[in-house]
């Protein structure tokens, strides 16, 4: 009974302190508008770059992490006193939550625009940043996505949509032949989440499969927040399949890859990016052994040394996935500004868009889509409990991770 | 066949707990005409519970068997959720018991995102891992499938409806719900406690409410801070199904919506395949021929039979499969 109640009285006073908060937030903007239009005196100018994940659901970690890369790249920036038409500026990173959910990433698309930031990065899942691509279109503010890999973000024609990482028509076809290379599959069983990632993954990696020879079953789909895959797996156990990919997430994957192996289902599992993390040995337990998952871009551990030390240091934990992707995403979107001398979205995009930038994930050049020039894939498999990395392919040729490591060592 | 039987196994384990959910909702309607819909979230925090205190137990590597591990995560679990379920009856709607009905069914929706948010401050946003640390035999019936995880559910859930039934209708408390049930007030001038009664019908509901956060718990391999709202919505469908405020219908509802999910889903893009049917197949040949499959609706809907048959219950049998005293009273 007391504790009921104190577990009551201390939501009330969450809620009380939540609100107080969104004032507290609130309150020091005017000041910070009323320095903005006096650029002849040194007072720094705020600059705002937004970034958008989700911060809530199932893979609230996958988005906490993205965000947590864009601000270290824009604290960076701050401790660089960096600035931008002879006055000093003052980067604000403005971190909003897209739940994962289309609507939610529109308003908060919107919010962000109406807030006068002049980039964004994100979203991460390719469910809301296609939607929301189109608002921050209108408003002629470039954003960068560090984790979108469906193709149509940047076959809509946008001029101001940019991607750090690979594409799903060059990700899927990579695992897909080295599920076909390795596994040697007669049939395959394709499942989605029935999100535009999942769903446009599958799409790709059926398309190979298929063209491979391999017999692929009728698709079957779960959704993002599928718990209970029994009857799905169920289904697909009577039709035998030599191996079988999931396009989903981790918070889903994990619950599918442990029933799968309940119900004694011995196929090979392959799983796509966003659930080719830690977190899945941690929630399918010993049935994630030997999963075999691939990356839209270069490993996590690949990434640049001095991305990877300053993450550790700043939030001590380990950078989870994409985050070598927004933090140059947010990078990205400074240095363009740098060289443009300007914050203004319609100065530096042209900057932008013939960049030239080495990050904390490799090179990174634009192609006339936005899409990243030559992007790297990677294969992992999961080993001892940690996704273990088995190759990185770049330009059609597979390297191993010292391989990769000598090659950009070399340059 | 085994796939069918194996289906029949899953959608059995589901379906218990989806009973032993819908027992808690339809037991609060039945005193009181109130849809606590914050009756998923118990169940959330039961699962979460039970997590923290299995995590503990295990992570201080106490010397038990690991049947007595789970036993401790449950027995923690009862009583925090019944404490819970009390203070949802003695804050949110005891005060707006004379008030329009309208009211206590806003407050409980409000319980619930207040007990999500709270779940979600304490235990992170993160999805967890129910720890597995029972052995996870399965046996052989008939080609399918059953696990020592899925037998437990369907055993314990029985013996839990049996002995709720059996408090009901056997004891003297049992008899004076019946009759709170029957008319609050009536019952009040014959001295029964009605405050007391309603208070114990949550409290009960909710220890019910915990054993099945543990077992989604153990069975889904997965904890979250979201996952009492699909559940909670599915056994309330549940509990309409049967005849909400009818204890058997709520049993019988859950089992078989378990059923008609597991059935569903593993056979509607199946039976949905226009290349099958010979009439509609013939028309589309060039499609057929080209994917072999023209699916018009994919398994993903599996979460969307719960409410088809809320919908299809609400239409042609307003009163549930077993309840009569519905339609009178709202």
């Amino acid at each position: 009974m007391n504790t009921s109640l104190k577990v009551l009285s201390l939501s009330v006073a969450t809620a009380l302190a939540m609100l107080g908060c969104g004032k507290k937030e609130e309150a020091p903007k005017p000041a910070q508008q009323a320095a903005a239009p006096a650029p002849a005196a040194p007072q720094p100018v705020t600059v705002k770059i937004g970034h958008v994940g989700p911060l809530t659901g199932g893979i609230a970690h996958l988005g906490k992490d993205n965000e947590n890369g864009a601000r270290l790249a824009v604290d960076e920036a701050n401790a660089a006193g960096i600035k931008l038409g002879g006055a000093p500026v003052v980067f604000e990173l403005l971190p909003e939550d897209d739940q994962a959910d289309p609507k939610i990433g529109n308003t908060v698309a919107q919010k962000l625009v109406d807030a006068k930031v002049v980039g964004v990065v994100g979203h991460l899942n390719s469910g809301t940043t296609i939607p929301a691509s189109a608002i921050y279109n209108q408003a002629g503010i470039p954003m960068i996505s560090g984790s979108s890999t469906n193709p149509a973000l940047t076959e809509q024609g946008f001029k101001n949509v940019f991607r750090v990482v690979g594409r799903d028509d060059q990700q899927g076809p990579a695992v897909a032949n080295y599920l076909i290379a390795t596994a040697k599959p007669k049939v395959a069983a394709v499942i989605d989440d029935a999100t535009a990632y999942g769903e446009g993954l599958a799409n790709e990696v059926e398309k190979t499969l298929k063209a491979a020879g391999v017999t692929v079953l009728p698709r079957e789909k779960g959704t993002d927040k599928t718990a209970d895959w029994k009857a799905v797996l169920t289904k697909i156990k009577g039709k035998k399949p030599d191996v079988v990919f999931y396009g989903g997430m981790d918070a889903t994957g994990g619950p599918l890859l442990k029933q799968a192996r309940e119900l004694k289902i011995g196929a090979v599992f392959s799983f796509g990016d966003g659930a080719c993390t830690d977190k899945m040995a941690e929630l399918a337990g010993a049935a994630a052994e030997g999963l075999i998952c691939s990356q839209a871009g270069i490993p996590v551990q690949a990434a640049g040394k001095k991305f990877l030390d300053a993450y550790k240091a700043k939030f001590n934990i380990d950078p989870i996935l994409y985050s070598p992707f927004t933090y140059d995403a947010a990078w990205l979107l400074i240095e363009a500004m740098k060289k443009a001398d300007s914050a203004d979205p319609a100065k530096y995009l042209p900057a932008l868009q013939s960049i030239q930038y080495d990050g904390a994930s490799g090179h990174i050049e634009f192609d006339e889509k936005g899409d990243r020039k030559d992007a790297e894939m990677t294969i992992f498999t999961m080993k001892d409990g940690k996704v273990t990395p088995l190759a990185i392919i770049k330009g059609g040729k597979s390297l191993t991770l010292a391989e990769y490591a000598a090659q950009s060592a070399a340059k | 066949m085994e796939i069918f039987l194996q289906q029949i196994i899953n959608g059995l384990t589901t379906g218990s707990v989806y009973a032993i959910v819908a027992l808690g909702y339809t037991m609060v309607y039945g005193v009181i005409q109130l849809i606590n819909f914050a009756h998923g979230e118990v169940v959330m925090v039961g699962a979460m519970t039970a997590f923290t205190v299995i995590m503990a137990l295990v992570g201080a590597g106490v010397p038990l068997p690991p049947a007595l591990i789970v036993l401790a995560g449950v027995l923690a679990a009862i009583p925090v959720c019944m404490a819970i379920g009390y203070a949802l009856e003695r804050l949110a709607y005891r005060p707006l018991r004379h008030a329009p009905r309208l009211a206590p069914l806003i407050t409980a929706i409000g319980m619930s995102i207040i007990l999500q948010h709270v779940a979600l401050l304490i235990w992170g946003r993160d999805p967890r891992a129910f720890p597995q640390i029972m052995e996870n035999a399965s046996f052989a019936i008939g080609g399918a499938a059953i696990s020592t995880v899925q037998i437990a559910i369907i055993l314990l859930s029985l013996l839990m409806m049996a002995g709720l039934t059996w408090f009901v209708y056997r004891t003297k408390f049992g008899i004076a719900m019946r009759a709170t049930a029957e008319d609050v007030r009536v019952a009040a001038l014959m001295g029964i406690d009605a405050n007391r009664v309603i208070a114990a019908t949550f409290v009960i509901g909710a220890a019910l409410g915990a054993v099945a956060g543990v077992m989604v718990g153990t069975y889904y391999g997965i904890a979250h801070y979201t996952m009492g709202f699909t559940l909670g919505l599915k056994a309330f469908s549940a509990a309409v199904l049967g005849g909400i405020g009818n204890l058997a219908g709520a049993m019988a509802g859950g089992i078989l919506l378990g059923l008609v999910e597991a059935l569903g889903t593993g056979y509607i893009s199946e039976i949905s395949d226009l290349c099958r049917w010979p009439l509609v197949g013939d028309l589309i040949t060039e499609r057929c021929a080209a994917d072999g499959h023209v699916i018009l609706f994919g398994s993903n809907y599996q979460d969307v039979f719960a409410f088809l048959v809320l919908i299809l219950v609400l239409v042609f049998r307003p009163s549930g499969l077993l309840g009569e005293r519905v339609a009178e009273r709202a």
